[in-house]
């Protein structure tokens, strides 16, 4: 049924739609309104047989998920930012445990400075947590991703992470189509565990392993993720044949097929991406985008075949290693080794900083000239940021570093230096 | 040659282990049906005390939910002597996640537990047990305890204190008592040992929870303590029952000694054991014979920097005070 709604609320629709019987629900910003909207669902009754727990923290919601996973019980739960590193602990463990959790990251700045406006440095904060990842490029997907990552979850027996981008899909108000009860069910068969706590069978679950046994274990853990890179492009079939829309799978081309250049990103700015690149191809540029969809697992093999005829590939991100440059460039130039291609790191958007067409084109104009920098920083303001820089090396009593920038823009009335 | 008398020490009395009551009488450990969820040939030290009080506490609740139980287990001692992989004492399902939110792992086994039911309500009923030691209690897991708690979740947390971080080394926790010695309060300087006026009594937090049961318990008086995890089983929500288990590593006790301790915990009024359901206290076990604060200190070696040649008599009468005032507040003389 076509819906006008808030992103959040079609994944609370979806997320209802799977049938969850444990929801662990800890407000923060941007994602509550996905266990609002599911706790309105529980207790008007729309949504049957589930309990739905206000828990005490973040480390609680996935601990608490990690119990009832662990007795059976199909678990959903949704963070962001902050949330996601307090429960970092237990989010490795859930993977650990083999339990297929689901949960949704509305994706938002980590801070310090805080910072409540989107990028993706959660969840990538994250990567190697033994979760998959997928990434939302529209509210739709957000929505069709969530139906997809239960089944995925349950097969492999491993907890997925649906990405969303904060505010800009979870309070963006689209037209979604949602699925009836009844296809949802024909796709999403009940949850059979591989362990599961009972008096019937008992178990010990979680205990030691020591060096003898913990590399296969871990090696184990790869291999499902290895072989959830098969089984996600087929699910994304599978989805199409009942819902009849595409959404999901690994990568996502467009406009590649004779592009010298190819822009690779994640999440709703390949909308914006790919407008900047309609716009440029009808002004001469050989141009295409590449949108990752499955940051775990990485598909090594996807993307080295989407990018083999290019010349260039540029990973525009929201997200900054600190020190070295970009997260999802270094995993795509781990795809791309030995195919000597020119590769570009742009870091862009960090704590909701607009990403605008005009940027884009700028940049990736230059680009297609090769006069990047091998790591850029879109719309970096270089005056305030060499402003700080010198009155660093001149004074030791500095102060707080955003609030100098802030003062020196005037946004903040204060005194000047 | 003076004429010996042959008793069976066992004939007419009602120590925990005598198994020549009527069937009726015996104590769930001194019954054959008895469901050994902690088997033999774990890793505990000689003499632990948390060993002891887990198969007694775990039993019984096997019996009261006839051996419909799942247990969540905290990072520490128990996890570690019970198990490494492929090894494992645990005869009932079991669950070890982290050290710290073992109390938000059971809250989640209960909640699947409970749709479980709703959707198959003539399955048998499934009860969930999380324990810990005063470590992953009283510090880190405190935090998802209060909340299991608040929110009176159907879980009976026990909580085994042996008053320190027993399977690191022994290190100071917030239920270390004040002077003990450990490796992060050590014996040295012009106050050894660990400091006065901080730490936490949980069991009394646990009341001002309100919630449906509280109790504690030492592995000095086992039918009390199998009766007070019969009777949590009886309440629905969130139960919490506190068990005093000497740590012989430590304490610095003899092996042997580990019930005596505990034992002496009680009747010092160190220890006070009690009862409380709704937040109100329902009963306290009396101290049979009052003793001087000395008697439970100076076996332990933790103590032994106040009997030195000069035994510190302050630091010793600050003791005796909060023993006393135990005494009092929860009527340890006359009992209730």
């Amino acid at each position: 049924m076509l819906k006008q709604c808030e992103g959040s609320h079609a994944v609370a629709e979806a997320v209802a739609l799977c049938r969850p019987e444990v929801i662990c629900a800890y407000p923060i910003s941007p994602q509550t309104h996905i266990v609002e909207g599911l706790g309105e669902m529980v207790k008007d009754e729309t949504l049957q047989d589930c309990e739905f727990i206000n828990v005490e923290s973040e480390f609680a919601a996935m601990s608490v998920a990690i119990g009832s996973s662990a007795a059976g019980a199909r678990t959903y739960t949704a963070t962001a930012s902050q949330g996601l590193l307090f429960m970092a602990e237990a989010v490795f463990n859930a993977s650990g445990l083999g339990l297929p959790i689901v949960m949704t990251v509305a994706n938002r700045a980590i801070g310090a400075p805080i910072n409540i406006w989107n990028d993706h440095s959660d969840s990538l904060s994250m990567r190697d947590c033994g979760w998959l990842q997928l990434f939302a490029e529209t509210n739709q997907e957000a929505l069709d991703l969530h139906i997809q990552a239960f089944k995925l979850a349950e097969e492999i027996s491993l907890p997925v992470m649906v990405c969303m981008d904060g505010f800009i899909l979870t309070h963006a108000y689209e037209r979604v189509d949602v699925p009836t009860q009844a296809q949802v069910d024909a796709f999403l068969p009940p949850y059979e565990p591989r362990q599961v706590l009972d008096p019937a069978e008992p178990v010990s679950i979680g205990a030691m392993v020591g060096p003898e046994a913990f590399m296969e274990v871990r090696y184990l853990a790869h291999a499902r993720q290895v072989q959830a890179l098969e089984r996600i492009p087929q699910l994304a079939a599978e989805f199409k044949e009942i819902f009849g829309r595409d959404s999901g799978g690994l990568i996502r081309p467009y406009r590649c097929e004779d592009a010298d250049t190819i822009v690779i990103a994640m999440g709703s700015v390949l909308g914006t991406l790919k407008d900047t690149v309609d716009e440029m191809r009808e002004a001469g540029h050989k141009i295409g985008v590449l949108g990752i969809i499955s940051f775990r697992p990485f598909p090594l093999v996807a993307v080295a075949a989407a990018l083999k005829y290019c010349k260039r590939f540029v990973v525009l991100e929201k997200s900054l290693a600190v020190g070295i440059g970009g997260i999802v460039a270094t995993n795509v130039r781990m795809a791309v080794t030995g195919m000597g291609l020119k590769g570009y790191t742009v870091i862009a958007g960090l704590g909701g900083r607009a990403i605008t067409m005009k940027s884009l084109t700028a940049m990736l104009d230059k680009a297609g000239r090769d006069e990047l920098e091998l790591v850029t920083f879109l719309d970096l303001d270089w005056k305030a940021v060499n402003k700080q820089i010198e009155r660093e090396k001149t004074h030791r009593k500095t102060g707080p570093v955003a609030e100098a920038l802030l003062r020196d823009a005037g946004i903040v009335g204060a005194r000047n230096y | 040659m003076s004429f010996q008398p042959v008793k069976f020490y066992q004939t007419g009395t009602f120590t925990v282990g005598n198994r020549l009551l009527a069937p009726e009488e015996r104590s769930v450990q001194a019954s054959g049906k008895r469901f050994n969820s902690i088997n033999s040939g774990h890793r505990a030290c000689q003499g632990c005390g948390e060993a002891l009080g887990a198969r007694y506490a775990i039993d019984a609740a096997m019996e009261a939910t006839q051996g419909q139980l799942i247990c969540a287990n905290a990072t520490g001692c128990l996890e570690v002597f019970s198990t490494p992989y492929p090894e494992t004492s645990w005869q009932i399902p079991w669950i070890h996640s982290l050290f710290g939110n073992t109390a938000a792992v059971a809250t989640g086994v209960a909640a699947a537990l409970k749709i479980k039911q709703k959707k198959n309500p003539r399955a048998q009923e499934i009860r969930v047990i999380a324990q810990g030691g005063d470590g992953g209690t009283t510090d880190i897991g405190f935090g998802c305890l209060s909340g299991m708690f608040e929110r009176n979740d159907d879980v009976l947390y026990i909580c085994y204190d042996n008053g320190g971080y027993m399977n690191t080394g022994v290190q100071r926790s917030s239920a270390t008592p004040p002077a003990a010695r450990t490796a992060t309060t050590m014996a040295v300087g012009p106050e050894p040992g660990n400091v006065f006026g901080q730490g936490k009594f949980v069991p009394a937090i646990a009341m001002a929870h309100e919630i449906p049961y509280v109790a504690t318990a030492t592995v000095a008086d086992l039918r009390d303590l199998e009766a007070k995890v019969r009777r949590a089983m009886e309440f629905r929500g969130a139960r919490y029952i506190h068990i005093l288990v000497p740590c012989p590593l430590g304490w610095g006790t003899y092996s042997s000694e580990t019930i005596k301790m505990a034992r002496l915990a009680k009747e010092t009024g160190i220890f006070p054991v009690f009862e409380a359901e709704h937040g109100e206290i329902k009963s306290a076990l009396a101290i049979r014979r009052q003793l001087p604060v000395e008697d439970y200190l100076k076996p332990q070696k933790r103590y032994a920097h106040l009997f030195g040649k000069q035994p510190n008599v302050a630091v010793i009468a600050k003791l005796q005070a909060l023993a006393d005032r135990n005494i009092r507040k929860y009527k340890l003389l006359e009992g209730v």
